[in-house]
C-alpha cells in the first residue's frame, strides 16, 4: 500500500498555532461550564441519571484528555459526536487534536517535552519507535484489550513484552469485490476455499459470459505496483502460516525463499493468466481503480481489493453497494471474502490504528479504557462509516454492507496482520516490491528472478 | 477555528516589506560608501559589489551543494558511515540501473540529434517563404506546454484499452482499430516505449531549434546565397555547402543546450511510466533513491554520474564559443 509523506509549510505551523491556542482557550471555558454543573455530583462518584454505563469512569471531574491523530474532519466530527454522553456523564473533557503532519509533529511533540495525553497511531511501526516514552497500559485497559479484542490486536500494540496501546478503528484488504446480480442471474456460488475460487474462475472463463472471470489494475503513477503486493500479502497469510509472514517481513526469512516463491506462483495462477484477466500486461497500465470498473459493468466477474475501492465505484463508475442478498439491482457491487486455503482458515490481511498514553492520568487511563469497550465502538460505529476489530460490535450497527463484511472477517479472522509492504524498510515496502511485481506482470518476469531482485534491494543493516 | 484570509497575510506581507526596507538600505549604504572612497578603491569596490553578491550566491547555491552532494555519495544512504566506492559499484552492477543508463544514453542521443535535424529541415523549408509564421508558430507551441502537460497530452495518444468492448480513447489506438490494425500497448514494451517516451520530448525541442537556427539562417547573407544560385548549386548543396556552415555555431549551441535538457528529463518519464516497464532515465531514479527510498548516497552517486555526463557537453560548448569568438 502506497504510503504518503506529508509535510507542513511554515505557514501551516503558524496557523495550526494558533489553532491549537484558540482550542485551548475554548475547553477552558467548557472546563468551567462543566464543574459547575456538575458540582452536586461528590466525590464518591454518585451515579446521575442515564449515566449508569459510564460508573467505570467516574471520579476525574474537570479533567481534560487531549487525543492527537492523524484523523481530522470530517470523519473527527463524527468521534466528537460519539464522546458527547461520556464528556457530559464523566465531566472529562475530550480536546481532539486532528494534524495531518502526526507522524512527524508527534516526535517533534515527544522530543520537546509536550506529549499530548494519548495519541492515536496509524501504524504498529511508528507505535514501537516511541516505546521509551509512552506509559504501559493500565490493567484494566489490558483486560478489557483481553477480552474484547483477539490476541494479534494485542501484539500489534505490544512492545518487546509490555502491552501499551489498545486497536481503534480498523481496515480490512481480504475482499473481492463482486456483482451480486452476474453472480444470480448466471448461478455461481460464492467460493469458500482457495481451490473454488480457481475453479469458479475456469468455470466462468469456460461458460458463455461476455467478461473476462477476474479484472485486475495496478497502475496508480509513481506507486505502480502496490495492488499487486496486496495479492502477495493476502497469499502469503493463506499459503504460509502467521510466522512464517512476520519473518517474511522483517526478511528473517529472505525474500526469495521458497515458502515466497510458492506463493508468487499461486499469484500467477489468477494474475498472469490470460484465460482469467484477457491481457496480462495491460493489467500494469489499468489504474487501480479503472481495474475495479469492470465489476460495475460486467466485464468481469471479480475483483480483488480493499474496502476502500467501494467509494471510487460509487463515486466515478456509478455503482451502487449492496447487501450480498440484493440480487436484482443493475450495477450493484458487493464484497465476499478472499478465501483461504480451507474453509475453516480465515486470516485477514489489514491495517489499524492503537491508541497510546504519553500521560499516566486516571483521566486519561479511563479515556483509554472507555475507547476499548463495546459499547462505545458500537455507539461510533452506529454513526456510519467506520468500524472496528472490538468482538463486541454488533454487525447489525453497522449500517454499509461492505463495512459489516469486514466486520465479520475480522471477527472471524484466524490471524490479523498488517499489510506486509507498509512493515518493509522502504527500498522494498515503497520500492522494489512495487517495481518488481509490475515487472512480473508488464514484462512475465520470471518469478525466481523477481524475487531475488526483490531480495538483492533489502537494506544490509 | 479559522484564521481570516488577513490574518495569514499580515505576518508575510510585514517580512515582505521590511525584507525590501533592509534590501533599500543594504544598497544606499553601498552606493554611499563608493561615492565617498577614494579613486583608487573605487575600481576594488565595483568589483566587490557587484561580483560579491554573485560570488557569494554561487558559493552557497552551487558550490556547496555540489561538494556535498559529492561527500554524500561516498556515504551510505543516511550519510553517516564512510563506504568508498560501493555506491558506484552498485550503480554499475545493478542491472536495473544498468538499464537506467542505457535509457539515459538513449535519450541523449536520439532527442538533440533528431529535433536539431527536424528542426534545421523546417527551418530551411520555411526560410524564405511568405507566411512561414504561421507553419513556425504551429511547430513552436509545444515549447509553450509544460513537460507534465505534454506528457499527459501524449498519455492519451498512446493509451490503450484492453478490452476490445469498450471505446478506445487513445489516439493511435482508435485509429489502428478503425483500420483494422491489432492496437499495441505502446508505453508497455521494452526497449520501443522509451523510443515513444523519447517522441515527446523531440515534440517538445524541435520548435526550439527551429526558431534558433531560422534565426541563425536570416543572418546568411543574401549575396552568397545568390552567388551559389548563379554558380548553379542545386538546393541540397546550397543547404550543406553555404547554409550549414554558415551557421555551424549555432547548430552546436543548439545541439547542446537540447543535450543538457535532455540529461535531466525526469518529468516526462515520471508522469507517463513512473519509471516502470524499463524505461527508467537516471534523474527519475536519483529522485525516487533520494526522496521515496531515503537513500541518500545511492542518490546522490546518480546524481554525480549525471554531473560528470554534463561535463563534457559543457567543455565542448565553452570551447565553440571561444573559437566562434576568435574568429569574428
Amino acid at each position: 500500500m502506497r504510503h504518503f509523506v506529508r509535510r507542513r509549510t511554515m505557514l501551516g505551523v503558524a496557523t495550526l498555532s494558533v489553532a491549537a491556542l484558540a482550542l485551548a482557550g475554548c475547553a477552558a471555558d467548557e472546563e468551567a461550564a462543566d464543574t459547575s454543573a456538575s458540582s452536586d455530583s461528590d466525590a464518591t462518584a454518585e451515579v446521575a441519571a442515564g449515566c449508569e454505563a459510564y460508573a467505570d469512569y467516574l471520579g476525574n471531574e474537570g479533567e481534560s484528555v487531549e487525543i492527537y491523530t492523524t484523523i481530522i474532519e470530517p470523519e473527527s466530527t463524527l468521534f466528537q459526536e460519539s464522546f458527547l454522553e461520556f464528556e457530559e456523564c464523566t465531566g472529562i473533557t475530550i480536546e481532539w487534536n486532528g494534524d495531518q503532519a502526526f507522524e512527524e509533529q508527534i516526535a517533534v511533540r515527544v522530543a520537546g517535552g509536550t506529549a499530548p495525553d494519548l495519541a492515536i497511531f496509524p501504524q504498529p511501526g511508528l507505535l514501537a519507535s516511541f516505546a521509551g516514552d509512552l506509559v504501559p497500559a493500565s490493567d484494566a485497559v489490558s483486560a478489557s484489550v483481553d477480552s474484547n479484542y483477539t490476541a494479534d490486536w494485542k501484539n500489534y500494540g505490544t512492545v518487546d513484552g509490555t502491552f501499551y496501546a489498545a486497536p481503534l478503528g480498523a481496515n480490512v484488504k481480504s475482499f473481492v469485490w463482486y456483482s451480486p446480480k452476474t453472480f444470480a442471474d448466471n448461478g455461481w456460488d460464492i467460493p469458500t476455499t482457495w481451490a473454488e475460487l480457481l475453479t469458479l474462475s475456469d468455470e466462468i472463463a469456460a461458460s458463455d459470459f461476455a467478461g473476462n472471470a477476474w479484472c485486475a489494475g495496478i497502475e496508480s503513477g509513481v506507486a505502480t505496483g502496490w495492488a499487486a503486493t496486496d495479492w502477495m500479502e493476502d497469499l502469503m497469510l493463506r499459503f504460509q502460516d502467521a510466522a512464517t509472514y512476520d519473518a517474511w517481513v522483517d526478511n528473517s526469512m529472505p525474500f526469495n525463499d521458497p515458502k515466497v516463491a510458492e506463493v508468487i506462483a499461486e499469484a500467477g495462477k489468477i494474475l498472469k493468466n490470460e484465460d482469467y484477466v484477457g491481457n496480462v500486461s495491460a493489467i500494469a497500465t489499468t489504474s487501480f481503480s479503472e481495474g475495479g470498473s469492470g465489476v460495475v459493468d460486467g466485464s468481469c466477474a471479480m475483483h480483488r481489493q480493499a474496502s476502500f475501492l467501494g467509494g471510487i465505484l460509487v463515486g466515478d463508475y456509478g455503482a451502487t453497494v449492496v447487501s450480498p442478498e440484493d440480487t436484482d439491482v443493475e450495477g450493484g457491487i458487493s464484497t465476499f471474502y478472499f478465501p483461504g486455503v480451507s474453509a475453516d482458515s480465515t486470516p485477514a490481511l489489514g491495517g489499524g490504528e492503537f491508541v497510546g498514553a504519553f500521560s499516566d492520568s486516571a483521566a486519561t487511563q479511563a479515556v483509554q479504557l472507555y475507547l476499548t469497550s463495546p459499547e462505545w465502538n458500537n455507539d461510533k460505529a452506529a454513526l456510519g462509516g467506520w468500524f472496528s476489530p472490538n468482538l463486541g460490535l454488533d454487525t447489525a450497527n453497522v449500517a454499509d454492507p461492505v463495512n459489516a463484511v469486514a466486520v465479520e472477517i475480522l471477527q472471524n479472522a484466524t490471524t490479523f496482520r498488517f499489510d506486509a509492504s507498509d512493515l518493509m524498510p522502504g527500498e522494498v515496502g515503497a520500492g522494489s516490491f512495487w517495481t518488481e511485481m509490475t515487472a512480473w506482470i508488464a514484462e512475465d518476469k520470471a518469478d525466481q528472478a523477481v524475487l531475488d531482485a526483490i531480495q538483492a534491494t533489502w537494506p544490509a543493516s | 477555528m479559522r484564521n481570516t484570509l488577513w490574518e495569514t497575510i499580515a505576518p508575510n506581507l510585514t517580512l515582505l516589506v521590511i525584507s525590501l526596507a533592509a534590501f533599500a538600505a543594504v544598497i544606499y549604504a553601498l552606493f554611499l560608501i563608493g561615492s565617498r572612497a577614494s579613486v583608487r578603491w573605487q575600481g576594488w569596490l565595483r568589483y566587490g559589489i557587484f561580483l560579491g553578491p554573485a560570488v557569494l550566491l554561487l558559493l552557497v547555491g552551487l558550490i556547496y551543494p555540489a561538494l556535498r552532494t559529492l561527500w554524500m555519495s561516498f556515504m551510505d544512504k543516511s550519510s553517516e558511515n564512510f563506504v568508498g566506492f560501493d555506491n558506484y559499484l552498485w550503480a554499475f552492477t545493478i542491472p536495473e540501473i544498468q538499464i537506467v543508463l542505457r535509457n539515459t544514453i538513449l535519450w541523449v542521443i536520439f532527442v538533440p540529434l533528431i529535433s536539431t535535424i527536424i528542426g534545421l529541415a523546417i527551418a530551411y523549408m520555411t526560410d524564405r517563404m511568405k507566411r512561414a509564421s504561421v507553419i513556425k508558430s504551429l511547430i513552436f507551441m509545444p515549447m509553450a506546454i509544460s513537460f507534465v502537460g505534454a506528457s499527459v497530452i501524449w498519455s492519451f495518444v498512446y493509451n490503450f484499452e484492453p478490452n476490445e468492448d469498450k471505446p478506445e480513447i487513445g489516439l493511435l489506438n482508435a485509429i489502428a482499430r478503425g483500420v483494422g490494425i491489432e492496437p499495441v500497448n505502446f508505453l508497455l514494451n521494452p526497449p520501443w516505449n522509451t523510443f515513444f517516451l523519447i517522441a515527446v520530448l523531440i515534440w517538445i525541442q524541435t520548435g526550439f531549434a527551429m526558431v534558433i537556427l531560422s534565426a541563425a539562417m536570416k543572418n546568411v547573407p543574401d549575396e552568397v546565397v545568390e552567388a551559389a544560385m548563379l554558380d548553379g548549386a542545386s538546393n541540397w548543396r546550397r543547404f550543406i555547402r553555404v547554409t550549414l556552415p554558415m551557421i555551424r555555431g549555432t547548430v552546436v549551441v543548439v545541439l547542446t543546450t537540447i543535450t543538457i535538457a535532455t540529461l535531466k528529463v525526469f518529468d516526462i518519464v515520471r508522469t507517463m511510466t513512473g519509471g516502470n516497464f524499463q524505461t527508467n532515465v537516471i534523474a527519475n531514479e536519483m529522485y525516487a533513491q533520494s526522496f521515496r527510498q531515503l537513500n541518500y548516497g545511492q542518490g546522490s552517486t546518480l546524481a554525480v554520474i549525471l554531473f560528470i555526463g554534463v561535463i563534457p557537453i559543457i567543455w565542448y560548448n565553452v570551447r565553440q564559443l571561444r573559437l566562434e569568438r576568435t574568429e569574428r
